[in-house]
């Protein structure tokens, strides 16, 4: 499973991104299960709100770092979250 | 207290408590099915009081306070109480991850709705088989057209779907009907979960418990039909550990990651710690949930390695499954504090065995006693 770099990506209904106070981190939770994520990861999942495509997530992030080259990384990472469910195309 | 002389662990305070992450609330005991494996207590007919409406709501903002997330509702039928969207909507409010657990029985489409707009996450269904005559017999009540009904309502509505079927010796041989079953229902999530022999399937082990042979047969096509759907669904597929030669581990480690409330309030670490003698489980309506999840003697009496015995004490694994569960340690030994007896280095193991070949004698005899159901009758009978 790859990502098409012409679809807009968004956070999968059927999954609740959270903040969780106690544990200072941003959780996945979906039926049975929790995910823990760091904050790029967060960061990454945050911007999949439906409205952008890949190449605009990563031109929003870098901005918003103040980075470059960061192409791969988020790739990747939004393939393992496509992979596990945590995100939707079309 | 049974076969130990240990003195309790400190109940100060202790460094290294972890914060509780589930929270089971166990809403009711009131159930309109009576499945024989139902992991209530055998003597659940004598709680009869029930926590109020206010009481499961401060629970909820203490638990969360102090970092659980996920939330089951559960019972007994959890839908037999009337206040069930007010505590699914005071939950969602908080921040929970909240989880219907269901026979499906009495759950229309209107409900549906009002839950989804209470703020419900998911909906597990219980299914007891594939067929129609079996699921009735196992849950001592007409209830299979009904279900496959609700399954589909809460796929309608938008709810990730889970499907719960308990495994055990009269549904085992249906593993490839119930994997074609949560595939035409669209389950997103399919739970098939091995009996544990606890509560009603502890009186029940010689009519439930499949032999090996039915075990590794039945999990090699959960195995391959997991691969077929993988991306569709996902299988959780819980152990049977009496075919195993070590323990689960139980709880992730008693007091660390889970609590459990019972419909009369009583906090309890594991939902069947209720069976375990002198522990004193505190109840909520005495004391708050910091309180009982950091000083209770119940929640500090297995917390770390101090309370083990030989082997498990000087046991290179015992950080890998705590010594397994406390509860079948004693339901099997007689001594909570033993290793539990799925362990092959526990001097209890051969327990397993005999009560492998007792389930196996049973299947083979000809008049095969009845299996007890679990009703209010039974229990108070039983208990
Ligand atoms: S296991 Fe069966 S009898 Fe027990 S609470 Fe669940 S539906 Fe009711
Ligand atoms: S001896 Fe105890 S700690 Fe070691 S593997 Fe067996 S149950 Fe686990």
């Amino acid at each position: 499973m790859s990502i098409n770099p012409d679809q807009t990506i968004k956070f999968s209904p059927m999954h609740r991104l959270q903040w969780e106070e106690v544990q200072q981190k941003d959780v996945i939770l979906y039926p049975e299960g929790m995910v823990e994520l760091n904050q790029s990861s967060a960061e990454i999942l945050k911007m999949c709100d439906g409205t952008r495509k890949l190449d605009q997530i990563i031109a929003d992030l870098e901005q918003k770092f103040a980075m470059t080259g960061l192409v791969n990384d988020i790739t990747a990472f939004l393939e393992v979250a496509l992979k596990n469910g945590w995100i939707q195309q079309n | 207290m049974a076969g130990s002389n240990k003195t309790n662990p400190t109940t100060a305070l202790r460094t290294g408590i972890t914060p509780p992450r589930w929270l089971l609330a166990e809403l009711t005991y009131a159930c309109p099915l009576q499945c024989p494996y139902c992991s209530n207590p055998i003597d659940y007919a004598k709680y009869q009081s029930e926590l109020d409406t206010e009481d499961w709501k401060r629970v909820l903002t203490q638990a969360r306070k102090m970092g659980a997330v996920q939330l089951g509702f559960s019972g007994g039928e959890p839908l037999t109480r009337k206040d069930l969207p007010e505590l699914v909507k005071h939950a969602r409010g908080l921040g929970y991850y909240s989880n219907l657990i269901t026979s499906g029985y009495g759950l229309t489409e209107e409900k549906i709705i009002q839950l989804k707009e209470a703020g419900l996450d998911h909906i597990q269904v219980s299914i007891q088989a594939s067929s129609q005559e079996l699921n009735d017999h196992i849950a001592g009540t007409e209830s299979f057209q009904h279900k496959k009904e609700v399954a589909h309502l809460v796929k309608k509505h938008g709810y990730p779907m889970v499907l719960c079927v308990v495994i055990h010796r009269e549904n085992i041989h249906q593993m490839p009907q119930i994997l074609e079953m949560a595939e035409e229902l669209g389950a997103d999530y399919l739970e098939l979960a091995n009996t544990q022999y606890y509560g009603w399937a502890h009186a029940n082990r010689d009519l439930l418990l499949p032999t090996k042979e039915q075990f590794e047969q039945a999990e090699q096509i959960a195995q391959a039909f997991k691969e077929k759907v993988a991306g569709k669904m996902k299988i959780y597929y819980v152990v049977p550990d009496f075919h195993e030669d070590r323990p689960k581990a139980c709880m992730n480690g008693w007091g660390t990651t889970f609590l459990t409330i019972a419909p009369d309030g009583v906090a309890l670490p594991c939902h069947s710690a209720r069976e375990l003698p002198g522990l004193d489980c505190p109840n909520v309506k005495d004391y708050s949930i910091e309180q009982i999840w950091n000083e209770s003697k119940a929640f500090n009496f297995f917390r770390g390695y101090e309370w083990m015995k030989e082997p498990c004490s000087s046991c290179d694994e015992k950080e890998k499954d705590f010594g397994g569960c406390r509860c079948q340690a004693y339901l099997l030994t007689g001594d909570m504090y033993a290793a539990d007896p799925v362990c092959s280095k526990s001097p209890n193991h051969p327990v397993i065995q005999e009560a492998i070949d007792s389930a196996r004698a049973s299947a083979l005899s000809d008049n095969e006693k009845p299996l007890i159901f679990r009703n209010s009758k039974n229990s108070r009978l039983l208990s």
